[in-house]
């Protein structure tokens, strides 16, 4: 039987959204406020569901001590207080929208997870806004 | 890669649970306090979330400004602090939040074309919540 275990953390990071290819006219309006060069921020917070079967001997679908170390890893020393542009190798060439950080966080714990297999992941941007990327192409 | 982007939206109306189908005693029976002739009124919480392709070039699902606008015209505007019997859309059925998720359902599906509407998930009060899946 497959159970779901959702885990959940919280970074805090800055970001601004800018595509090079476009104008600063186009950049303006399709990013409005988005678009300010010098950047804000946001406390996001990350649900990561994994699923699988319940080990007949542990009853766990995942050891939550290991899934936290692996968030805390591989998305909060990353991106917590970072300036995500600048400072998260991903949003080098990648606008960090809500969209691409829940990609770039499925990319990031998907190899890592041996046991359980990731569904899920949930990226609050602010308590009203969300992304969930289910690791779909 | 396709992502769900959702939204959350509040708006406050009345209502009452009655119909003209049933005797007053059934409608009673039926919906209990929910059936006073004055009605009541909730806080509802909307849940709208639209699914896609993320652009390449803007990193985004669908502009959230355009989907901010959509709701506020068609939903908000015209439901927030609104008895809901009185609205067109309730004078022939009951606005249950089962009746209501679907009516915003349908409102929404017609508007949106340049995206996939996913979900629109409806909170009545903290207890209860209702969905209709695209």
């Amino acid at each position: 039987m497959t159970v779901y275990l959702t885990r959940k953390c919280e970074f805090s990071a800055s970001h601004h959204y800018h595509n090079p290819a476009f104008t600063a006219e186009e950049n303006q309006r399709v990013f409005g406020k988005c678009n300010n060069p010098n950047g804000h921020g946001h406390n996001y917070t990350l649900e990561v569901t994994v699923k699988g079967s319940v080990d007949a001997i542990t009853g766990f679908v995942v050891d939550l001590k290991e899934l936290k170390e692996i968030m805390n890893r591989e998305v909060v020393d990353a991106m917590d207080h970072r300036y995500l542009n600048h400072e998260v190798p991903e949003f080098k060439a990648e606008i960090p929208t809500t969209e691409n950080i829940a990609i770039a966080i499925w990319r990031r714990l998907e190899p890592k997870l041996q046991v359980a297999r990731l569904h899920r992941v949930r990226l609050f941007e602010m308590h009203d806004l969300w992304v969930d990327f289910y690791g779909e192409a | 890669m396709k992502a769900h982007l959702t939204r959350r939206y509040w708006f406050a109306a009345s209502h009452r649970l009655h119909t003209d189908k049933l005797s007053e005693a059934e409608n009673r029976a039926i919906y209990g306090k929910c059936n006073n002739p004055f009605g009541h009124g909730h806080n509802y919480a909307l849940e709208v979330t639209v699914s896609g392709q993320v652009a390449p070039d803007t990193g985004m699902v669908y502009n959230l400004p355009d989907l901010d606008l959509l709701v506020r015209n068609e939903v908000l505007e015209r439901f927030d602090h609104q008895n809901l019997n009185c609205i067109p859309e309730f004078q022939e059925i009951v606005p249950t939040t089962e009746n209501l998720c679907t009516a915003i359902f349908n409102i929404l599906k017609r508007k949106l074309d340049a995206v996939h509407l996913e979900r629109v998930r409806l909170e009545e009060t903290s207890q209860n919540s209702f969905e209709v899946l695209g």
